[in-house]
């Protein structure tokens, strides 16, 4: 075992994603205090180019294969195991994402390398990983360690300041060794233009399950309108197609950061948190005291958004 | 088409959690529980499934002594599922490594197509199920998907996998595959009460080993485990609707958001 650590690189259209710098951030500082480095592994084709903006790792090993131009989890998962098996890194972060969790999984079973998911903070501990989890949809965590003091890791996105600091890692070339195309990329879907961009607007009044009935929404939209601002919605909004899917913030949704955000009926499942933690102002309603959105709220009130959204409509002006 | 669908129940969230008296678990005394969100999604696919292409849906879950699998497993068949299984005896859920490695035990006897489970569960520490699963039977698996179809040869699978800002990867998988299913395309459908208690009476439940309640394990210590700070960061204003109404537009009058804008 070294005391390197090892983070998975994804990117898209050409471009890093924002929690890869967040992972690498941390694993530079983890790496500093015990003596290793952060290496990435960046795997696609012809992604060399990349390889400079990973400025906060000490090494960037480029794994470069025309079967790698798109992610694929048999492909990367046939490529990752053989260099993790070699490597032998103390630690290793990949992001909660969907391709995150194919690998991280994949990693775990194949290698017998105990796997710490959802994690929101990673420390060092008398040399050992400590990892702090978030599990029953935010509202217990659980500080864990690794039984044999190394592990894999999948950290929400969000959890630490990206690092993009400029740097010159050392680059190592190698070919994959092992392939699996057993799953094949055939193509991204992109959103067709929503009506509004809510991650332009400065004011987002944003509804979840608290809502009740889609007749409701009448009452959010009157409110957002007083304010001028937009309707925005947490997940289940979005599948019941009550909202458009352009509307949903969070994982898979949209992140934003608006001047002011009203959740209200929405209880704050980390894949919400995830989209909206960063807005300047977060207001929130919600029935259940216990409601993790309490948690990143900068002000809240236990109570029903029926009750209180017409009030507030009416105080306005609406 | 032979779909295999893993099923599980967790704690209800509706009710509150309490830390245990070590401090490393959940007091399970009066905890209550509800089939996993995720997997209902997947069961629902593999109906939505057979109904357009035909075959048989076969539902698994572990025979765990907490909650009420039977109870789980009966809504399945009542949904329409064509068999169940009950597998190894667990006294509560055990860690997703162990519960992956009885799975994966379990399917040497049963004939798997495509294998669906929810893409996550409120409750897995160490990590999803169908991705370990998948790996330990050397199936390929995707996570996060929607959109789920099989090719007309009947030999791949086409499926959505979801990424941030609304934008979806389209995969071609060949089978036998595991899907870890995020939401399915229409609501699980509803199982009455009283169906699900005649079948509970009536129905076949089958038993098969799957570890006989030991397994690999996770590999993880868990040091602690709390409930976050209530409130957290929160200043929580109370009162009437309308004095929190008040409350509410002071602040946002603070920030120079005074209302109006429809007028």
């Amino acid at each position: 075992m070294s005391g390197d650590i090892l983070v998975l690189v994804e990117h898209r259209d050409g471009a890093i994603l924002d929690t890869t710098h967040e992972l690498l951030g941390r694993a530079r500082t983890l790496a500093g205090q015990r003596g290793g480095e952060a290496v990435a592994v960046l795997l696609g084709s012809g992604v060399a180019g990349l390889a400079g903006s990973l400025g906060a790792a000490a090494r960037v090993i480029v794994l470069d294969d025309p079967g790698l131009a798109a992610f694929s989890p048999s492909a990367y998962q046939a490529a990752l195991v053989p260099l993790v098996r070699d490597r032998a890194p103390g630690l290793v972060l990949i992001a909660n994402t969907g391709p995150g969790m194919d690998v991280a999984a994949g990693l775990s079973e194949a290698l017998e390398l105990p796997l710490a998911a959802y994690a929101t903070d990673v420390t060092l501990d008398g040399g050992s990983p400590l990892v702090t989890c978030q599990l029953y949809a935010g509202k217990i965590q659980a500080k864990v360690r690794f039984t044999g003091g190394r592990g894999i890791v999948t950290v929400v996105s969000g959890s630490f300041a990206a690092e993009t600091a400029a740097g010159s890692p050392a680059v190592e070339n190698a070919a994959p060794a092992g392939t699996d195309g057993r799953i094949r990329f055939k193509g991204l879907h992109r959103p067709e233009a929503g009506d509004v961009d809510i991650t332009r607007e400065s004011v987002l009044v944003s509804v979840g399950r608290g809502i009740g009935e889609q007749d409701n929404l009448k009452l959010v939209e009157a409110l957002a309108a007083v304010l001028g601002g937009a309707v925005s919605s947490s997940r289940p909004i979005a599948d019941a197609g009550w909202l458009p899917r352009t509307r949903q913030v969070g994982k898979s949704g949209l992140k934003v950061k608006p001047k002011v955000y009203l959740a209200l009926g929405i209880s704050g499942a980390p894949e919400h948190l995830e989209g909206m933690r960063n807005a300047e102002l977060i207001i929130a309603i919600n029935s259940d005291a216990r409601a993790p959105i309490f948690s990143v709220a900068h002000f809240g009130a236990v109570a029903d958004l029926l009750d209180v959204v017409p009030a507030l409509t009416a105080r306005l002006g609406g | 088409m032979d779909y295999v669908v893993l099923l599980k129940q967790v704690p209800d969230l509706a009710e509150e959690l309490e830390i245990d008296a070590a401090g490393t678990g959940l007091d399970r005394e009066w905890m209550s529980f509800v089939a996993s969100e995720w997997d209902e999604y997947a069961l629902e696919e593999a109906l939505q499934l057979r109904e357009s292409s035909g075959g048989t849906v076969t539902c698994l879950a572990l025979g765990v002594e907490a909650g009420d699998v039977d109870e789980l497993l009966a809504t399945c068949l009542a949904r329409g599922a064509d068999r169940v299984v009950k597998v190894g005896s667990f006294e509560q859920n055990p860690d997703s490594h162990t519960a992956a490695a009885a799975f994966a035990e379990a399917l040497d006897g049963i004939p798997h197509d495509l294998v669906l489970t929810g893409v996550q569960a409120i409750d897995d520490l160490d990590g999803q199920v169908g991705p370990l699963l998948a790996t330990r039977r050397n199936l390929p698996h995707v996570s996060v998907v929607t959109h789920i179809a099989v090719g007309g040869d009947g030999r791949t699978v086409t499926a959505h996998q979801e990424y941030a800002g609304g934008v979806v990867g389209e995969f071609e998988i060949d089978l036998p595959a595991l899907l870890g299913v995020q939401t399915s395309r229409e609501a699980p459908r509803y199982a009455p009460v009283s169906r699900v208690r005649q079948l509970m009476k009536t129905a076949t439940i089958e038993s098969i080993d799957g570890g006989g309640g030991s397994g690999p394990g996770s590999g993880l210590v868990v040091e602690s485990m709390f409930v976050p700070a209530a409130g957290g960061t929160a200043e929580m204003i109370t009162g009437t609707p309308q004095a929190i109404a008040e409350r509410i537009a002071a602040l946002l009058a603070e920030r120079g958001i005074s209302g109006g804008a429809a007028r």
